[in-house]
């Protein structure tokens, strides 16, 4: 019964998670309830870990040898562990896409970028390929800019262009969860504003997890936000309980700049 | 007043500074000189000498004891199809092992070596390659003195270099890329072959061809398995007139090869053999160049289009 109250309210469920790199533990004891279709932001200063945990949601320290990780990252609603050795990493990621700190576009067109991660799922229909890329494009705000050139390279677009690209890449395959790996750090401010008023559009659709340094963007953008410092998680609130009036000593001084 | 003074000095002390940049900018040149006067030397020494030589008949005539009927057909047809094999083995297991050292391979001490072995065998003198293939390839696997082994052995001798430009080009690759193609769920073999390789296409293919150009060259080993420095005839044809139309008879004929020829013909007393081997060497110094030339112009074209 709880679990079903649990599915409907929440995406997943961190529980006592602790990450190594080697024998630095990165990750400390994560206790934390990710919110369905709402934003979480996890702020915190350099070297936290808050990146560390978000790539734990789709197993990328898998690609590196000495990582290892303990406790659980619990799906729902098939209340499935992802960290868990039997799950394939491969499947994580193919239902929970990321977005990167720097554009990272493949040097191909606009249109096989989109397209990559539906290939990979074996789609070759010509029909379904187009109308899923023009769905991504048009959820990340990028179709009216560049139906007419599908073709041409990534690498012509702007900054922006290329990070909501990126963006319409990862919402292709139709993610459960969507990681932002702080997407705007090499954006000037206009394009800034306009991926940032792109992900707050996205939350209809997706459950959003976004890292970032800016803590006005995640007080702009997010319905949730995780306080971390020394890889623990110091305070997990409501934004505006965070920003407004915090409970805990840590979480006030960062936010309010007298530290980090 | 004072600030005047000072600018004297620090006009003195830059012009004493800037001296050493002369002195070493004029060093550099006079070293640099050296060595493309020396090249530009032999080459004009062996176009004065070969050009005559080099006629139509001159590429399709067999080696002849009468100098002036003479010619390389033997000689490029062979190294033609020896390179063929090079290339043909040389490639897939260079790039094969590049890919899965850069990409598979766990980094532990048993790999680590394995990298520092593959580098240190670009420095092994050729002519131990040439043993190396004299027993396993000629005898050990009875290729005989043919040129499937001196194909073999030459793959064996620019592995090292193919297999270093894989690794490199593969490398040069952001790791932003790799990871945002695995973040889309693709398998290690799905970035290999979507991305990895295409975009490091250039610089395998540089690689490739540098290593080939140094193969054609060479002549130790060539000459260690023991092919024949005076040769009357082709290789069987690789195209029939015959279903299936494709012959592989060619692969264990014996065989000639340009660096070989030109070595018989300079160890000859008569002046114009030397005629003969000037000709020859400058046909294998500008197919060589050629190579070098398309290899910077693919890597050119091919790197146009990506941009870091």
């Amino acid at each position: 019964m709880q679990n079903t109250a649990e599915s409907n309210q929440y995406k997943s469920k961190v529980k006592n998670l602790s990450f190594y790199y080697g024998t630095f533990n990165a990750l400390k004891n994560i206790d934390m309830m990710l919110h369905d279709k709402k934003i979480t932001a996890l702020i915190g200063p350099s070297g936290c870990g808050k990146s560390t945990f978000l790539r734990c949601f789709n197993r990328m320290h898998d690609l590196y040898p000495g990582n290892r990780y303990e406790g659980e990252i619990t799906l729902y609603p098939d209340n499935v562990n992802i960290l868990l050795p039997k799950v394939d990493p491969i499947e994580v990621r193919m239902r929970i896409s990321m977005v990167f700190q720097k554009p990272n576009p493949f040097p191909k067109s606009i249109y096989e970028n989109v397209a990559y991660g539906l290939r990979v799922r074996g789609i070759r229909q010509r029909a379904i390929l187009d109308e899923k890329i023009e769905d991504a494009l048009r959820n990340a705000a990028l179709w009216d800019e560049v139906k007419d050139r599908l073709n041409d390279l990534a690498f012509n677009l702007s900054g922006g262009q290329q990070q909501r690209l990126c963006i319409a890449r990862a919402l292709a395959t139709d993610p459960e969860i969507l990681l932002f790996d702080e997407p705007t750090s090499a954006l000037d401010p206009i394009a800034t504003a306009s991926i940032e008023e792109l992900i707050a559009d996205l939350k209809h659709k997706v459950t959003i997890l976004i890292v970032t340094h800016n803590m006005q963007q995640a007080a702009r953008v997010s319905d949730y936000t995780a306080y971390m410092y020394l890889g623990e998680l110091i305070e997990f609130d409501e934004t505006d309980t965070i920003f407004i009036k915090p409970k805990n000593k840590q979480t006030e001084d960062y936010i309010t700049g007298r530290f980090g | 007043m004072r600030n005047v003074n000072n600018l004297d000095e620090i006009r003195k002390i830059i012009g004493r500074h800037k001296r050493w940049d002369l002195l070493f900018m004029i060093t550099g040149i006079i070293a640099l000189m050296i060595a493309i006067m020396t090249f530009i030397a032999l080459f004009t020494q062996m176009l004065i000498d070969g050009m005559p030589r080099l006629t139509w008949d001159f590429f399709t005539s067999f080696p002849s004891r009468r100098p002036e009927a003479a010619g390389i057909l033997s000689a490029w047809v062979g190294t033609t199809l020896v390179m063929l094999v090079t290339a043909a083995s040389a490639v897939p297991l260079g790039v094969g092992a590049g890919v899965y050292l850069e990409e598979y391979a766990p980094k532990n001490l048993f790999t680590e070596i394995i990298e520092i072995n593959v580098t240190n065998l670009a420095g092994v003198p050729s002519i131990i390659y040439g043993l190396l293939a004299l027993g396993l390839f000629v005898y050990q696997l009875g290729f005989g003195q043919s040129i499937l082994a001196a194909g073999f052995a030459l793959a064996l001798l620019i592995l090292p270099v193919v297999i270093v430009a894989t690794r490199e080009a593969i490398r040069a690759i952001p790791i932003a890329i790799r990871e945002g193609a695995y973040a889309l769920g693709a398998t290690k073999w799905q970035t290999v072959s979507d991305h990895l390789l295409p975009y490091s296409a250039a610089g395998i293919l540089t690689g490739i061809i540098i290593g080939l150009a140094r193969a054609i060259g060479e002549t130790a080993p060539i000459i260690t398995i023991g092919a024949l420095t005076f040769i009357a005839f082709l290789p069987p044809s690789p195209v029939t007139n015959e279903f299936p139309y494709i012959s592989f008879e060619w692969l264990t004929a014996p065989f000639t090869v340009m660096p070989i020829q030109m070595f018989n013909w300079v160890s000859r007393p008569e002046e114009a053999f030397q005629l003969n081997a000037a000709a020859a060497g400058l046909v294998l110094v500008v197919m060589t160049l050629a190579m070098n030339g398309l290899a910077i112009y693919l890597r050119y074209r091919m790197r146009k289009n990506i941009k870091w």
